[in-house]
């Protein structure tokens, strides 16, 4: 089983996305040059944070037309696992490969903290060493994490169970309290309707060793080997 | 010739920047205004012997492909020149 982490220029969660999957995960790990096309090597890849492109005309606008992505749409719509992180999130959503869209926090802050997300959801391949309904202490640090999408997307995402996580409070309640950044319904991460394509605006690669706070994250990464581990 | 390309948040979408440009023009003293949205204005230039209609359906992609998110966002193109 290998990972692939796509690096873009300003990347910057790439190496803590890569220190996480070599030490915690214990499987080889290589970075993807954003020039790159071949992906047919890897098992899962993983879109970091950071500010692809500074950030410029919109969070995540550019990094879609990088010649790496076409690669990581056929990856991902031939079932291959993408897990994207904040800036990566950002990165699904504009290249079409998730619903909706991320836009500016609702109070404009950059927020960078500690936040609880409750698992919707035990049934993707990145949350089903969880529980569904228990609660994770991890970082966010965004400007733009505010998700927005129209009632048909949201019901879908609902109907479907594609919600993935949701901003609570620390016993697991999910009200408008907890919810740091304006995100329609709480949403902190989504998955695609074949489940192998997930987008989240926390961190969980900042959050797997005590030393750093929390090592709620882990047990995501771990769904994630331990769903690709039996293919690959 | 040149073309102008203006974006616009669809109208519903929170516009959290507006609503501080709206809290800030008032602090000022500016009276009477219902809403402030913040938008994006590119000035694209084109070669002076480019088809105007051809022109002019080429920047609505570039619009609607790159400059605008459709799920957010609306469009407008003027060709001038």
């Amino acid at each position: 089983m290998k990972f692939g982490i796509i690096v873009f220029p300003g990347s910057n969660c790439d190496h803590d996305a890569y220190h996480v999957i070599s030490k915690h995960v214990g499987q080889p790990v290589d970075f993807i040059w954003h020039r790159d096309t071949d992906l047919d090597s890897y098992d899962a890849l993983i879109i970091p944070g950071g500010f692809s492109y500074g950030d410029y005309l919109r969070a995540g606008a550019l990094a879609r037309f990088s010649p790496v992505m076409e690669s990581v749409k056929r990856f991902a719509t031939t079932g291959g696992f993408v897990l994207g992180i904040c800036n990566g999130f950002q990165i699904l959503c504009e290249a079409g490969l998730l619903p909706g869209a991320l836009i500016r926090n609702r109070d404009l802050h950059f927020i960078c903290e500690h936040v609880f997300v409750r698992v919707e959801t035990s049934d993707t391949p990145y949350t089903n060493e969880l529980q569904s309904r228990s609660v994770l202490r991890i970082p966010i640090a965004h400007a733009e994490g505010n998700y927005v999408c129209d009632e048909v997307t949201l019901e879908q995402l609902q109907r479907e169970a594609r919600i993935v996580f949701r901003y609570c409070d620390r016993n697991g309640d999910v009200n408008a309290a907890a919810n740091p950044n304006g995100s329609r319904d709480n949403i902190a991460g989504i998955c695609s309707r074949e489940r192998n394509v997930l987008g989240l605006m926390p961190h969980p690669e900042r959050a797997c060793e005590d030393l750093l706070g929390s090592s709620d994250g882990r047990d995501i990464f771990r769904s994630l080997a331990a769903t690709v581990a039996p293919v690959a | 010739m040149k073309a102008k390309v203006y974006v616009s948040l669809k109208p519903g979408v929170l516009d959290p920047q507006g609503k501080a440009i709206h809290h800030s023009v008032e602090l000022l003293g500016f009276t009477g205004i219902s809403d402030v949205r913040q938008g994006k204005y590119f000035e694209i230039g084109l070669e002076d012997s480019a088809n105007r209609e051809e022109a002019r359906e080429a920047v609505a992609r570039m619009a609607r492909e790159v400059l605008s998110n459709p799920i957010i966002e609306d469009y407008r193109v003027e060709i001038e020149g």
